[in-house]
């Protein structure tokens, strides 16, 4: 599996009450919570973001309260990948949950610019950063997450 | 090689003689939670995979507390989707207007959670019950719907900080103060996928309620969870309230710790998180002039009987400075009748406080007590970050409930000393 796009850059300690403020956690629908997506530290996102960009951000992404409205918001803007050089767990957690990929990869989230195109290949944990030419490998999974991501998601590992 | 008092705990929960940092486990709960923002999705999950009930009617938690009462139409239909599940599902521990509280403060005090038990919340404060030395740490929705369905969840065996408290406080330094001077020194990711662990000779001064705060903001750490030794101050707590039987875990001697900090509680002073984040620490004597439009105390973190009382000290014969509102909300309708009996409601009043039903309302921006642009507010509660309380130009300074008050009656922010 790949994913191929546009890089969105952000910065460390970005917190899931910017990925979605509360104001807009009265509803739980994926598309309404995708048009409020990072509005308060970016607004043009939701007017830049195609199918299939990818989110570029350092430390502690994601941090702050367990709301899985968050990697909801992003999956559903049409984000195909997260990369960060590191997570918040529960956010971690809530990605894999619910099939949203990331990649822990401190050197990409580091040399990766903001509006490069990027391409990830999930299968090997390779990162292509196509405008530079450089390339960088993410931490692979350990197998147990593997096997959730594989089956699309918690629920489904269930079964 | 020895294991922390969380490693315990899981290993126990896991069926398993003993774990080590970095090991996934699936491990046995003792309770899942769920509020109205979280458990819709949850409800969503767990029907889409085809469960049809809970995995123990005794160990589900729902709580109605983030936007209730029903702030829009929205947020009542989100609720009304909770109150059906369950009723459907037969769910023992739920709570609606009327018997609701904050949930972190609701469940210790109904005995819903004790030492050594194992505890996953779709709240990422779910950590407080580490007070009272349990497992408890926050997850997502998919989550609460997977322990639901399952009774169990899978874990990543978390490495261990340990804090080391020695000394006692002074007069207003309470647990609000220790954990803002921890973050202050770690970071908000400086306990990032490890416990926290609390022990030492400094305990004994501090109280449930000081713990349970301290505990509560282990995610502002970034923490997984943090917990405390469980001393004769837990027990006297518990005694009140739990009757079910009730393991104590303790750590190895030789436990491993990533690091080890002593925090020597008397040299603590009032401490106060500028935005945008919780690590943004000053002491009281540093902040310099900040000016107020709001005061609030309430929350998760601060909006217990104790908390209530030592504001009350404050305010007492004052009165808030012209154009602050301070908002005090109960966290617990037994806090809040408590509080009331005390004569506490008499005190904020006179000084010109609004009283609150139970609600998480303003902490997270939802409602009762929203910023407009520009607009300042001390708050009791645990987060600072852009847009927390209300417009994205807002800003929220964190501080204890006594630091809260007197900053309220000055209308800049000050120590308690100053009144």
């Amino acid at each position: 599996m790949n994913a191929k796009g546009k890089v969105h850059k952000y910065l460390d300690n970005v917190d899931t009450d910017v990925i979605i403020p509360a104001r807009y956690l009265n509803s739980s629908e994926p598309s309404e919570l995708a048009a409020h997506c990072m509005e308060d530290i970016d607004k043009d996102f939701v007017n830049n973001v195609e199918q299939g960009d990818i989110m570029v951000a350092r430390n502690n992404f994601g941090c702050g309260s367990s709301r899985e409205h968050a990697p909801i918001a992003i999956k559903a803007s049409g984000i195909g990948c997260v990369i960060a050089a590191t997570f918040a767990r529960i956010f971690y957690r809530n990605a894999i949950n619910i099939g949203l990929p990331i990649m822990e990869c401190p050197e990409a989230a580091e040399n990766i610019n903001d509006g490069d195109e990027v391409e990830v290949d999930f299968d090997t944990g390779i990162i292509k950063d196509i405008t530079t030419g450089k390339e960088f490998k993410a931490e692979p999974f350990p197998e147990f997450i593997k096997e959730i991501i594989n089956k699309n998601g918690l629920m489904n590992s269930l079964n | 090689m020895g294991m922390t008092m969380t490693q315990k705990i899981l290993a126990d929960h896991a069926g398993l003689e003993s774990v080590k940092a970095g090991q996934l486990i699936k491990a046995k709960l003792d309770m899942v939670l769920g509020n109205d923002v979280t458990t819709p999705v949850a409800i969503k999950e767990f029907k889409a995979a085809g469960f049809d009930k809970v995995f123990d009617k005794d160990k589900v938690s729902i709580v109605l507390d983030h936007f209730t009462p029903n702030k829009d139409i929205k947020s009542a239909e989100h609720c009304k989707m909770c109150r059906e599940f369950a009723g459907d599902k037969d769910v023992t521990n739920f709570y609606d207007v009327g018997e609701m509280g904050v949930e972190h403060a609701l469940l210790p005090e109904k005995g819903l959670v004790a030492p050594g038990e194992v505890i996953i919340g779709a709240d990422s404060h779910t950590c407080t019950y580490g007070a009272v030395g349990a497992f408890s740490t926050g997850v997502g929705s998919t989550d609460m719907a997977a322990g639901m369905a399952t009774g169990e969840a899978w874990f990543k065996v978390p490495s261990a900080l340990k804090f080391n408290l020695t000394g006692k406080p002074a007069k207003w330094i309470s647990g609000k103060d220790v954990i803002l001077h921890i973050i202050g020194m770690i970071g908000v990711d400086g306990a990032l996928y490890k416990s926290m662990e609390f022990g030492g000779d400094g305990l004994k001064y501090l109280s449930i309620d000081d713990r349970l705060t301290m505990a509560n903001m282990a995610i502002e750490a970034g923490g997984k969870n943090g917990i405390f030794e469980v001393d004769d101050v837990t027990k006297a707590y518990l005694d009140e309230r739990v009757d079910r039987e009730y393991k104590i875990y303790t750590a190895d001697s030789d436990a491993q710790y990533d690091a080890v900090y002593d925090i020597d509680l008397s040299a603590l002073k009032p401490t106060v998180a500028f935005p945008h984040l919780p690590e943004n620490t000053k002491t009281i004597d540093e902040v310099g002039e900040v000016k107020l439009d709001q005061c609030v105390i309430g929350s998760c973190t601060n909006g217990r009987l104790e908390d209530l009382e030592k504001a009350a000290e404050i305010f007492k014969g004052k009165h808030v400075a012209k154009n602050v509102r301070a908002i005090i909300i109960p966290a617990t309708q037994k806090i809040y009748r408590e509080a009331m009996k005390e004569g506490l409601f008499d005190i904020f009043m006179d000084a010109g406080c609004v009283i609150s039903t139970p609600t998480c309302g303003p902490c997270l921006g939802g409602h009762m007590g929203i910023l407009a642009k520009g607009e300042r507010a001390i708050s009791t509660s645990n987060r600072n970050f852009v847009g927390r309380m209300g417009h994205p130009e807002s800003e929220v300074y964190l501080a204890s409930p006594v630091v809260a008050a007197a900053s309220a009656i000055k209308g800049y922010i000050c120590g308690p000393d100053e009144i």
